[in-house]
């Protein structure tokens, strides 16, 4: 079983529609089973899904069910690694859009948390954007799965 | 899972029970639903119970701000109640308890409310 072996990855695209939104935090829920995550870091990583995705249909994609979103995840060890991508709007300034409570789109409620969430809730965080092309974000966190916990 | 929003008039407390999942896609009807409640002049308060919202990220943040809002402008005070541990840690991140009053249950809740009115 020691044996050095290739990542273990899963790559989806869907449809930029808010019922998609479930669906890809369950996804990725359903594809670190297998590292038996705590419920507090299932919740965690749904909600850190659900924050990308949210944020690549509404700003993104100004609701446009025509486009897609990636999500790609990969098991190294016990780390995930995540990456949500969309090409869609693209954002003119990645600073203002990380600071907390800032958003965008006051119009809509939107609570200006995304990114602070996203920050917080994992080990690491990193946003690429180009305005006009999309925008990528990549991150990661090790599953302190429930086995270490007993042993 | 979506979500179902019920809601019950106790005297000038409109009481909310949201059940399932609050994102994005079913923020619409909580926004909905409650604005419509609040408008009544029969509501002065809104206590929020969340014992069966099973997931909330900051969509739902943002609806909960939007009706702070609404309430804060008729003179109203909003509390919520049953928080389960990630959705608390969600609401103390954001620091939404700066201005919502957090209670074990709905009875506690409404006994507070009772004495702001």
């Amino acid at each position: 079983m020691n044996e050095t072996r290739a990542a273990n990855t899963m790559r989806v695209t869907f449809s930029a529609r808010s019922e998609n939104e479930a669906f890809a935090r369950i996804t990725v829920a359903a594809f670190i089973t297998h590292l038996d995550p705590t419920l507090d870091e299932l919740n965690d990583l749904k909600t850190v899904v659900s924050e990308a995705v949210t944020n690549a249909i509404i700003h993104g994609y100004d609701n446009d069910p025509a486009r897609f979103v990636t999500i790609e995840a990969s098991i190294e060890d016990e780390t995930l690694h995540l990456i949500v991508s969309d090409e869609g709007n693209g954002i003119e300034d990645l600073e203002l859009a990380r600071s907390p409570l800032y958003t965008s789109k006051p119009e809509l409620e939107r609570s200006g948390m995304g990114f602070t969430i996203m920050e917080n809730f994992m080990d690491r965080f990193e946003v690429t954007s180009e305005p006009g092309r999309g925008t990528r974000i990549e991150m990661s966190k090790r599953i302190e799965s429930k086995k270490a916990l007993f042993n | 899972m979506s979500l179902q929003v019920e809601l019950e008039h106790q005297r000038n407390v409109l009481i909310v029970r949201l059940r399932g999942e609050l994102d994005h896609h079913t923020a619409d009807i909580v926004r909905l639903r409650m604005e419509e409640a609040i408008l009544k002049s029969t509501v002065q308060h809104v206590v929020l119970s969340l014992k069966d919202l099973i997931f909330m990220d900051s969509s739902g943040l943002g609806v909960i701000l939007g009706r702070y809002k609404q309430l804060k402008a008729k003179g109203g005070v909003m509390a919520v109640c049953d928080v389960n541990k990630s959705v608390y840690r969600l609401l103390e991140l954001s620091g939404l308890f700066k201005i919502l009053a957090v209670h074990d249950n709905e009875r506690a809740a409404l006994t507070s409310l009772e004495v702001v009115s």
